[in-house]
Formats: C-alpha cells, structure tokens, sequence
C-alpha cells in the first residue's frame, strides 16, 4: 500500500497551536470530511475549532445530541465513504464504548481522540490522567483489537492523528489518539509541511467486503451508494455481511481476523523512541506527556554519568511487547512512572527480564521532572 | 403478479424470520410496494435499522445498502450517512423499543433537526425479541412477562411525541389499512425532511398469548376494529374512543 502526497489547507510554515488546535489540523490534513461530536471538557476545543475550519473544506460536522449518537453518526458517515473523526473525554468516552466495538466488528475505519481526564466518575473534568488506556484496549465487550497512539507534544497531536487516519484506513479499525489534559491545552511550536502522506481505504468491486484470505487480513471497503448493495451488521457475519449468529465457525473465524489483523502487523504499528539506552542500567519506559517529563530527568542524570535511559512509547496498543522482551538483562531495573494506578506498568511486567519499579500519581497533577529524577536517584 | 417485488429482495434470502401472525411481513411488503409505485433506484437508497424483529424487515432482505445497526441507535447511524451524502434517500425502519425507548432521544433530536429521514416504526407494543416484555408502548394494563400484574405506566402516544419534537410528516396506520399505509410510505418519500409513520403491526407471539387474544386472526380483527380515521373520530364520544386508535395524518408535510 502506497501514500498518496496531499496538499494541506493551511500554508506550510510554523504555527503556535494547543494541542486540540493541532488534532483538529491534523485531521483535517489526513482529509477528514466528517465531524459528530458532543461538548466535553477538556476536548470540546477540538469541536470548536472542527466546526469553523469545515467552512473552509467543506467537511459535515454534526453537533449530536450526545456521545452515543456521535460516534454512532460517525460510523454511519464513515461507510457513506467519509473519513471521519470523534473527539471526548472521560465520561464521554465511557457512553461510546458500544459503538466502538460496533466499528471493530464491522471493520470501520475512524479516528477517535480521547483528551484524557481525571476519573473515575465525573472525576476533575480539568485535570490531567492517563487513565483511559486499558479502556481504549478493552472498553467494549468481547475479544478484539485496536490501535491507540500517545503523542507527547502540540507537533504530535497534529502528526499522530494524521498517523491515526492512516492506520484506520491501511487496517480498517478503530484508531485512538489517547491525548490528556496537558497535551490537549499546552501551547507550543507546530511545523507544517506542504504535503502530507495520506492513505485511503482499498476499494475493490465486487469483492467480500467482509472476509479476505489475503495475508493481511483486511478486506476492500465500499461504500453506500457504490451500487454494491451493501449489508453491513454488528451481528456475525460472513464475508458478504450475512448475519451468521448460530454458526460456530463463521464466529471464530471472523473473531480471529479482526483480532490477527492487528496483531501480526504489531512490528509494523507499534511505534517506540530510544534515548541512551545503549548502556544503560535504568531504563525509564514512558509515553504521553509523563514522557516529557521522563526524558528531561534522563538528560540531567545522564549529564551526572548516571547510567539511566529512556524508551518512549509513541504507540501504546498493540503493546510493544517485544521492545520489552528484547531489554538487554545488563539491565537492571525499568521504571515506569504513570498518571494512573500502573495501566502500562502491567504490560511491562508480562514481558520483562527484570524488576519494574511503578512510580504511580493519581492528583490530577502531571508527573514533575524532578519528581522522576529523585524516584530514579532511589534506586541508582 | 405473485413475484413481481421480489426484484427487491437480496439474492440468498429465502424466507422471512417472522412468526406466523406477525404483521412485520405485511410491512415489508408494503414498503417495496410504495418504493415500486414510486420506481425508485434501490442502488440509491439506504435501509437503517436497529436491533429487534422489525430491524430485520431491511436487512438482509432489501437488495439494498443496508446498515443493521446497534439497538436505538438507527436514527443517529442513518443521520452520519445522510449528512455525509444527502444523495442517499435513507429509510429507518425499526421497532417501538428501538426507536422510542432506548433509542427516544435520537428520535426527537432528528425530528428537532428535521434530517431527511424516512422513519417507519413497526410498533408491536412489546419487546418481542428478548421474549415479550414490557416496553414505552404497552398499553396501560396489558401482560407481558415483566408486567404480570398489567403494565402500570401509561404508554407513549408516538406521534404526539414526534409531533411535540417537530417532525415534518408524522402519520399512522396499521398494517390492516395496507392502502392507506402504502400511500402514507409513498408520501414520506416524496417529502424532503423528518417523516415519521407509526405503523401498528400485531404480535400474536409475545403479545397476543400474554392477553387472551385467541388466535393471530383476531388479533387482526381487533386491531382492524380499533383502528378508525381521524375524521371517523370527530364523531365520537370520549367514551366510544376509550378503545379505538386513532389513525392517519397528523402532520402533512
């Protein structure tokens, strides 16, 4: 599968964005032509902004009456041949968890951000977490795979949710860009290029849009109105959409494609950043805005001679599992500092050789640079 | 004669999944009739339905898009795809519970916003699929195997609801008055905006053996009795109306 070069709305140049700025950008970069969304704090800006830009585009945004019905808006957009996007938070994301697997299950290629905030509940509406992670893994009921990114500045809230688009539409599956508070509200620099690499979703007439022996595992997607008859269901299906709900096998094998798809792609999807890993005795495992804060600790204790490392997480779902396994066994100790009760540090621990130390922070405060450096001087 | 919609039917589909007695097959057939009479394109058309025994009148039946959505969600599924590309003349067609109940806010949401959506909602006055229970439609006093002793609530009056939301075309029939039904379907196909049909269809399964109607015939025959015009109404004493339905347009476009 090949990009296509696409040219952006905005004029190449430096832009000083907040983070739900810069998503909205991004989205509308990839060629995002379909909005449905419900205020929430602290993701509402990205509507806001969506809904003035698609002036400009001529993109449909929907204001929906609440977030059932946006990403169930958004779905249907989606297979009327629209890229399309939601945006929430917290509770939010809680009221869209059926429509989640609904997309998972009938392979519905769409973007959802998820502008993290303190829970559980109502929680601090205004404050920062991470505590949405195992939910974009498991929040719907039932076995099946997503993919959910963690930027870690404003440039990556626009570059990954270009990211997000291109991986829903290379996979056909839901895409979670998992920003939180910080990000989402943090002003700082953006570079935007003329161009970008954009992918769209394989059409093919006449084919199974629901079944491929191809080794990918991702059928051709038509869309309504292509003259295709389309049946598309939440229910089992075979690989023309027929509901199939008492059949054993049609069950596990559509369950075990959508699941594989991701799956045996991971190497290609997951993607990590590593910083003076080489020797080091330490490594810090982070992502996210915590990240930020992480690598700043590493730089100053490494300009100490402290053998310390950082390996950033710019992909959380599927789990860069063998990044992990791979940690040489010089090292030590991972540590694994988190705005949440230790999500990720759980993954680590199914694939580590060593000891992973949890630094965990649950105030709706971010994760101070020198609260890691004196976590990690702890255990030099 | 005897197989001129079947055109309309999807390849493969060999027969309905309705009991016998159901009146959602009589829907179906009266919805491809009004489609055929009015020779639409079904390659331009799209089906939305939710979850329940009226979701399955479209799909798989129609040899059509088709989108069987999650339950109550139909409205909000058909709004994104409407909105995306308003060439698709896009039909909800869904039951009582699916859109009144768990599905009530997109409902009135979609009249407020007066989408071009073709709503038809089968109303049986029960859950019929999951086994017979009470829903937003039951008749005050009616059985259903969560109301033993008689439904306690009072039931909602759909059109009035819809009506009250601001839908554009808002009528009902029973799937006894087959002639006025496919007129009405024919009507809200031809206006661009909400349209809303509440059709009576009975449920000899769920609802009929709960209440002691003998057979699926007199189910018919009851409803066939109850169901009077709204000009037939005018009538009629407050008493006398106790237990008719009142059919036809309440909003014309």
């Amino acid at each position: 599968m090949k990009p296509k070069k696409i040219k952006t709305t905005l004029s190449p140049g430096t832009y000083y964005f907040s983070g739900n700025e810069a998503v909205a950008e991004g989205a509308i970069a990839a060629g995002c032509l379909y909005y449905g969304g419900y205020p929430i704090t602290p993701s509402s800006d990205i509507m806001e902004r969506i809904s003035v830009r698609f002036k400009d585009i001529g993109g449909t945004f929907m204001q929906m009456e609440d977030e059932i019905a946006s990403i169930c808006s958004v779905i249907g957009a989606v297979w009327a041949g629209a890229k399309a996007m939601t945006a929430t938070s917290g509770p939010g994301f809680s009221l869209m968890q059926e429509g989640i697997g609904y997309a998972a299950l009938t392979e519905t290629p769409m973007v959802i951000v998820d502008i993290q905030r303190a829970g559980p509940g109502t929680g601090q509406a205004t404050r920062v977490a991470s505590g949405d992670l195992m939910q974009a893994e498991w929040g719907s009921h039932g076995d099946y795979q997503i993919i959910a990114l963690s930027p870690w500045s404003v440039q990556e809230m626009y570059s990954q949710t270009i990211d997000a688009f291109n991986l829903a539409e290379i996979y056909r599956v839901p895409v979670f860009l998992m920003g939180d508070e910080a990000i989402g509200h943090l002003r700082e620099r953006v570079d935007i290029d003329e161009e970008v690499d954009v992918f769209n979703r394989v059409k093919k007439p006449g084919e199974a849009p629901f079944g491929t022996e191809k080794k990918d595992g991702v059928p051709p997607m038509p869309a309504f109105g292509e003259g295709e008859k389309l049946l598309v269901t939440g229910s089992t299906h075979d690989d023309r959409g027929f509901r199939k709900t008492d059949d054993p096998s049609v069950h596990s094998k559509l369950v075990s494609r959508i699941n594989d798809k991701i799956l045996n792609n991971r190497d290609s999807i997951t993607q990590t950043e590593s910083y003076h890993l080489d020797d080091a005795e330490i490594i810090v495992v982070s992502y996210g805005f915590t990240a930020r804060s992480a690598l700043f600790a590493v730089d100053e204790l490494r300009s100490e001679g402290k053998r310390v490392g950082l390996l950033r997480l710019k992909t959380i779902w599927p789990f860069a599992d063998n990044k992990i396994h791979k940690i040489d066994k010089s090292v030590k100790k991972i540590f694994v500092p988190e705005m949440n009760r230790g999500q990720v540090a759980g993954e680590i621990m199914k694939y580590a050789k060593c000891d992973v130390i949890t630094y965990n922070q649950t105030d709706g405060e971010i994760i101070h640079p020198h609260t890691i450096m004196n976590e990690l001087r702890k255990l030099l | 004669m005897a197989r001129d919609l079947e055109k309309y039917l999807r390849p493969g589909v060999q027969s309905t999944p309705f009991c016998p007695g159901c009146g959602h097959g009589i829907l179906m057939n009266l919805t491809l009739r009004a489609i055929d009479e009015l020779h639409l394109n079904m390659d331009e058309m799209l089906f939305v339905s939710g979850i329940g025994c009226a979701a399955w009148i479209p799909s798989p039946n129609f040899n059509a898009d088709t989108l069987h959505t999650l339950h109550g969600r139909a409205i909000a599924f058909a709004t994104g795809a409407k909105m995306f590309n308003p060439k698709l003349k896009t039909m909800v067609i869904s039951g009582d519970g699916d859109l009144t109940s768990i599905g009530g806010n997109h409902l009135i949401h979609a009249a407020r916003r007066d989408i071009d959506l073709k709503v038809i909602c089968a109303n049986n006055m029960i859950y019929g699929m999951t086994g017979g229970q009470m829903a937003s439609t039951t008749p005050e006093g009616a059985y259903t195997s969560t109301s033993v002793d008689g439904n306690p609530y009072r039931p909602f009056d759909l059109c009035k609801l819809v009506l009250g939301a601001g839908g554009s075309y808002v009528a009902r029939h029973s799937v006894t008055q087959p002639l006025s039904l496919i007129n009405a379907i024919k009507k809200s196909l031809t206006i661009t905006g909400f349209t809303f049909i509440e059709v009576l269809s009975p449920c000899p399964t769920q609802f009929g053996r709960r209440n002691r109607y003998d057979s699926p015939a007199d189910m018919m025959k009851i409803l066939m009795e109850r169901c009077i015009s709204r000009e037939e109404a005018d009538s009629f004493s407050e008493d006398e109306l106790k237990d008719k339905i009142i059919t036809g347009e309440f909003s014309n476009g």
